[in-house]
């Protein structure tokens, strides 16, 4: 039953009403649903920031230790959650410093509303204290961004940006507001936006794209598919696990796509790309028709794309238009939000299973497991792997967790072996491999699924570049488990240096802190890990807790991601060792 | 695939911030501007941007599909130089006493088809409209007798083939 308090809000929105700048900045919030943001106050968003006390009962704002993990953060909300992330900081270095969380969701299509503070009108271009040009900065990496002079243009601007942010390919949408802006009055009333008529958010389905794609799949002898986060985006987990079943389809995932469909699904092939699986990568180049689904063919998954998949026909199913023939040639393409296009192709599709060429992923599984896989998980050597830990992270959550991981050899071995029973269930930065995104974007995570279990799994390297917000996990007792597998190396880089460099190690080796004490300095309770005796119990200690808890696994300082497709390779001469 | 001339044409909002962002996705991939034009469309309120690049097909198709997922971009075209109709302009400033000094000037004009836009004791101006070979032989006439000052205006171009901007923001509309 809508409360008389609500109805006030409503009535109020829907009449105009005289009010400032930055207080009708909150209305818009509201309206728009947020409950949630994330910033660091400045100068120049002041009278944001002074609203945002007067509506603390409604806005929490959740004061990152610096403003790029307010971005993170947002994001790793958005992506758990399906909502907007928003973020805020003042002008100059406050909103420079979003730029990286700005890129990172740009290429990995996350929705954002970012708002930034800017200095007067008057003084643009003066070269005022903390004025600088964010908008020029921010326009490549930005699906939109617009700067706001006039109170009044606020209502419009705001709807706009949450409608674009979350509309068609998400993306994050940045919002400068000078502080004349945020000051003066106008008559506000709320509109929500449902359009915009330069901008079309998705293609309609053409019906013949689709026969053909139909045909195509009916016909093929040895289909592959693979997807990626467009269907997390589209919502079309339903549909993709449908097509897989109803068609008898190998299905392979990028990075991004990862815990769409179970992990334990019989027709869930694993990973392709750069450190993926080696049947779908190999195979990949054997297929006859690859059917790929709201993914856009980056290098890491392609390898060198003169001998990606020349043998097979390609059907891309893709919301963004400019994504398709961008890098592979698609033999047809179907436009449009993959829960739709998924859905109307299902009754177009036969029933079918192509168990002899599901066998040949089930033998280079094989080859994979005992390489590779089995060592990595069951190790016999003395020092402990990475993939061990993520092992026990599955057993002592059920697989229910949401891993967020960081970027560098952890990324990789968390992505290859954690397993998933939900999707949205594995954060991470993909597109842009930003190091430092994990542990702000676990914060997010948590807060958007407060429900839910969130472990960040991080590297030293990672760690340390965004280890002040262990400051909003102790001030907020966010609890999140935060897993540092620590090899005392920025360990990608240094794999590469054995294998391309001549093992000469620049600048690779690191010399550590103790990251127990530094935790515990946040109040955090805090553990390390050196031995395999007590791996299990200390995982299942971590995974019991209610609160925040920091786990430090010392792990084998030379340990290499393998398979591995060497840069420059084609995905069929991926390496084992 | 070989280079070739493309005009690429942009129907767009009229925005502030909309050139910096196109200009953008040509620089990320150090493909050239060879000339850029932005005037008012036969649309009310509907800007065109006019772009000559020199590229392969595929770079102007994916630069294309780039510019037109901006938001304020209401639909952009490429099109060969076969299938369109093109000109630039140019303006020519000249000292006046040549006119009277030099019998060939007067020649130069009436075969050039160009026009005189003004003529003051100092110096005179001619402007001339016409496809980039015509303009540079015009150049490279009157270049021996001294030429003040020059400049060449992008190139602007209309296509053959109907470019369907109002059903489109018809369609936009309703959408």
């Amino acid at each position: 039953m809508e409360t008389l308090k609500e109805k006030k809000t409503a009535q109020e929105t829907a009449t105009s009403m005289k009010i400032s700048g930055a207080e009708a900045i909150i209305h818009c919030l509201l309206a728009e649903g947020v409950d949630l943001i994330y910033g660091y106050p400045g100068g120049a968003i002041m009278p944001v920031y002074d609203e945002l006390y007067k509506f603390q009962d409604k806005l929490t704002h959740i004061l990152t230790r610096h403003e790029q993990g307010a971005t993170h953060a947002a994001q790793g909300y958005a992506r758990v959650s399906g909502r907007v992330g928003v973020a805020m900081a003042t002008s100059g270095p406050g909103a420079t410093n979003l730029v990286t969380g700005l890129a990172d969701a740009q290429i990995d299509s996350t929705p954002l509303v970012c708002i930034t503070g800017q200095v007067p009108r008057h003084l643009l271009g003066s070269d005022a204290f903390q004025e600088t040009d964010i908008i020029g900065i921010s326009t490549p990496v930005t699906k939109w961004n617009y700067q706001v002079t006039k109170a009044s243009e606020i209502p419009e601007i705001m709807a706009k940006a949450f409608y674009i942010a979350k509309s068609g390919r998400p993306g994050p949408v940045l919002v400068d507001i000078t502080k004349n802006a945020q000051f003066d009055e106008l008559d506000f009333s709320y509109k929500k936006c449902t359009g915009v008529r330069s901008y079309k958010p998705a293609p309609k389905p053409n019906p013949e794209a689709l026969k053909q794609a139909a045909d195509l799949i009916n016909n093929a002898k040895k289909p592959l598919i693979v997807w990626g986060q467009g269907i997390i985006l589209g919502k079309a987990e339903q549909e993709l696990k449908e097509l897989v079943e109803k068609a008898g389809i190998p299905a392979a995932w990028t990075i991004m796509g990862a815990s769409a469909l179970d992990t334990d699904h019989p027709l869930n092939v694993g990973m392709v790309g750069m450190h993926g699986n080696y049947g779908p990568n190999i195979l990949t180049n054997e297929c006859d028709v690859l059917i790929a689904i709201g993914m856009r063919f980056d290098d890491r998954v392609t390898g060198r794309l003169e001998d990606y998949a020349k043998q097979a026909k390609v059907i891309h199913f893709e919301i963004d238009p400019a994504e398709v023939n961008k890098n592979v040639h698609a033999d047809v393409a179907v436009l449009g939000n993959s829960k739709e296009t998924l859905g109307l192709i299902l009754p177009l599709i036969n029933s079918n299973s192509h168990e002899q060429w599901h066998n040949l992923f089930k033998e280079k599984y094989q080859i994979e497991y005992d390489t590779v896989i089995k060592n990595d998980i069951y190790p016999t050597k003395e020092g402990l792997t990475m993939g061990e830990v993520i092992e026990e992270i599955n057993l002592a959550s059920d697989q229910k967790a949401v891993i967020v991981t960081d970027v560098g050899q952890h990324q990789m071995i968390g992505c290859r072996y954690a397993k998933f029973k939900e999707s949205k269930s594995n954060i991470t930065s993909g597109g842009l491999g930003t190091m430092g995104f994990a542990l702000p974007a676990a914060i997010g995570a948590k807060m958007g699924a407060m429900d839910r279990e969130v472990v960040a799994i991080i590297g030293d390297g990672g760690y340390q570049m965004t280890i002040q917000e262990l400051g909003v996990i102790f001030q907020h007792n966010v609890p999140v488990k935060i897993v540092v597998l620590n090899n005392d190396h920025l360990g990608m880089v240094r794999q590469w240096q054995e294998l391309f460099f001549d093992r000469r190690y620049a600048s690779t080796v690191m010399t550590n802190p103790d990251f127990v004490k530094i935790a515990e300095g946040y109040h955090i309770q805090a553990k390390r890990v050196t031995e395999r005796k007590d791996l299990k119990s200390t995982v299942q200690e971590m995974m019991a807790s209610k609160n925040p808890y920091f786990l430090e696994v010392k792990v084998e300082k030379e340990d290499n991601v393998f398979p591995m497709i060497p840069s420059g390779a084609a995905v069929s001469e991926i390496r084992l060792k | 695939m070989k280079n070739e001339w493309f005009t690429i044409s942009v129907y767009s909002e009229n925005n502030v911030g909309l050139l910096n962002r196109i200009s953008g996705i040509f620089l990320k991939r150090h493909i050239n501007i060879e000339s850029l034009n932005v005037s008012k469309s036969e649309i009310d309120h509907v800007s065109k941007f006019t772009i000559v690049v020199n590229t392969t097909e595929k770079w102007v198709h994916n630069i294309v599909g780039q510019i037109e997922k901006q938001i304020e971009v209401i639909k952009a075209f490429y099109h060969t130089d076969d299938e369109t109709i093109y000109q630039e302009s140019a303006l020519f400033k000249i000292a006046s006493n040549l006119l009277f000094d030099e019998r060939q000037i007067q020649n130069i004009i009436k075969e050039s088809n160009s026009q005189i836009v003004t003529v003051s004791r100092e110096f005179f101006v001619l402007a001339k409209s016409g496809r980039r070979f015509e303009i540079d032989e015009m150049y490279e006439q009157l270049k021996p007798f001294g030429i003040m000052q020059f400049v060449r205006s992008g190139r602007i171009s209309v296509t053959k083939d109907e470019m369907q901007i109002t059903s489109l923001l018809k369609e936009f509309q309703h959408n």
